[in-house]
């Protein structure tokens, strides 16, 4: 059940005086139980690309196979939430998406909606409000009386209590504080280790050279390279052609210019054990 | 709903395009008045004509007015229907009951016809060639006067520009939240009306928490950067009348003299 994308392309309003194109010919697979990263620039198709795996937006031609389900541009709306309920979408703020009046209530619209009774609905929101970090007490508050980074939590607990076998993510760390984030990070992290598939868009470099075992790199539409993580960051003239940034830890590692490292240290620990046997020598 | 025209802009770079948005205002408002001195085929024709010329002045794609006529061809073909059938007079042609397609019907229908078509592509000419703010600032010029009476015209073109410049703001929000929602199984394409209009709870409460946010959010922006709302505040956009405007203005005067010659006293 891997996703697979053929010759996708998707043009904006075609037909109209505004018409842009947003996806151009791509084409790629990926693998059950994966951690990719879609990186590249600000307007490079990045959210036009996420937007198709659960067919927010449909390709105008090209198809897509995802979870059992073929989507084409013929595709009716009629069957989509049975993909939907296997395939999530966490958008950019996603705290903006909170309307219920309680917490758990807002946590548990996502399962009701895919059909759990209303017991269940509960128990498992009760259940990932806690996994999230957020404290039982919080339950049966207005979700609008909360922080930012708490309402967060939230939302994405709501997008997690009915379990998608994928999970896409649109930069869900941006805007919280360190702790925050790498908390984040790491529950999603895990959520992958239980059995599922993570597809995350980020500008943050460091972020996917920890988790990511797959890289999409898009640019004006295109997918230019699909390789894993070491293989993407080792060629630093191809970054620095397409204006990417490298992890911190692979950074550091070329300004220690006496050392000799047998793979390039993408992360904190790679780099530290470099380093460590580098001193030994 | 990406198919809507009105309000619109269309980027271009002919005559119309040139013009100050006062002096196409002006005359959009002024043609539905003036649209209503034709009276004979001679007027409706000298009117046509003088519309047509102004379409192909801006030197956009026909389509685009095809699209703006379009979401209202309904309302414009059953107003003439209506004409076409239950007008009385002439010579009649065909008569059922209370319905007849009388010579006076059918010149009538047409001549609706034409007068509706008429204002919708002269708005949609000024709408898609005119950017909404500068739409805005020739409304406040236009309220000037109303500073006689105290009205407040600063404010109510201050509040116009930033609900303006908040209309593709707010869709963009609407779109993302109904996107998100949908992300979680919102359904809001089917069902009955009660399942529908409960369905927009999930998007109309984000809607107005955000825009409330950002309503303070801009408040306390500009009142940090020292807006207080008082008089005294310049302004940076300074609308200018140019060569353009005069033949906009002795255009639409050529149109209503030949209308006023031309048409049946």
């Amino acid at each position: 059940m891997s996703i697979k994308f053929q010759k996708v392309s998707y043009v904006y309003s075609q037909g109209s005086p505004l018409e842009k194109k947003g996806l151009d010919n791509v084409s790629f697979e990926l693998k059950d139980n994966s951690f990719t990263a879609i990186i590249g620039h600000t307007g490079s198709g990045k959210s036009t690309l996420m937007q198709h795996f659960n067919a927010l937006l449909k390709p105008t031609s090209g198809q897509i196979e995802i979870a059992g389900s073929l989507i084409t541009p013929e595709t009716t709306d009629k069957h989509l939430k049975k993909l939907r309920r296997h395939v999530s979408l966490v958008f950019q703020f996603p705290e903006t998406q909170l309307f219920e009046n309680t917490v758990l209530d807002d946590i548990a619209f996502g399962p009701k909606n895919f059909g759990y009774d209303s017991e269940k609905a509960k128990a498992s929101a009760q259940r990932w409000l806690d996994r999230v970090g957020l404290p039982k007490d919080i339950a049966n508050r207005s979700p609008f009386e909360l922080s930012g980074g708490q309402m967060r939590r939230v939302a994405i607990a709501g997008v997690l209590a009915y379990e998608p076998e994928i999970l896409c993510l649109d930069e869900p760390g941006v805007g919280l504080d360190p702790r925050a984030r790498a908390k984040m990070m790491q529950l999603f992290f895990e959520y992958q280790k239980a059995g599922h598939t993570i597809i995350l868009v980020t500008h943050n470099m460091d972020d996917v050279a920890e988790y990511a075992d797959d890289v999409l790199v898009m640019e004006k539409g295109r997918l230019i390279k699909h390789d894993v993580p070491q293989k993407i960051f080792n060629d630093r003239s191809w970054l620095k052609k397409h204006y990417l940034d490298e992890p911190r830890a692979s950074l550091f590692a070329s300004q220690l210019t006496n050392y000799t490292f047998t793979d390039l240290p993408l992360t904190k620990k790679e780099l530290i054990a470099g380093i460590k046997y580098n001193l030994r020598k | 709903m990406n198919k809507i025209l009105i309000g619109r802009y269309i980027a271009g770079d002919s005559i119309v395009y040139k013009m100050d948005p006062r002096g196409k205002l002006v005359a959009t408002i002024l043609f539905i008045f003036v649209i209503f001195l034709a009276n004979n085929p001679a007027t409706y024709a000298i009117l046509t004509i003088f519309s047509l010329v102004a379409v192909a002045a801006t030197k956009l794609n026909g389509k685009v007015f095809w699209d703006g006529v379009k979401p209202i061809i309904w309302l414009i073909l059953f107003t003439s229907l209506l004409q076409l059938f239950f007008t009385v007079g002439g010579k009649v042609y065909w008569q059922w009951m209370m319905l007849a397609v009388s010579s006076y019907g059918i010149i009538n229908a047409i001549y609706i016809f034409i007068r509706f078509t008429l204002i919708v592509l002269i708005s949609t000419v000024m709408t898609v060639t005119t950017m909404p703010l500068e739409i805005a600032d020739a409304i406040e010029w236009l309220l000037t006067p109303l500073k006689l009476f105290k009205v407040p015209v600063d404010k109510i073109a201050l509040v116009m520009s930033i609900a303006l410049r908040f209309v593709p703001t707010l869709f963009d929000q609407t779109f993302k939240i109904m996107n998100a929602q949908r992300a979680r199984g919102a359904d809001f394409n089917n069902g009955g009306l009660i399942t529908r209009a409960k369905a927009i709870t999930p998007l109309l409460v984000p809607l107005f928490i955000s825009s409330l946010e950002t309503a303070i959010d801009l408040a306390t922006a500009m009142e940090s950067r020292g807006y207080r709302g008082d008089q005294g505040r310049t302004r940076y956009r300074i609308l200018q009348w140019s060569l353009y405007d005069l033949i906009n203005l002795v255009y639409f005067i050529i149109l209503v003299i030949l209308l006023l010659i031309f048409r049946t006293h």
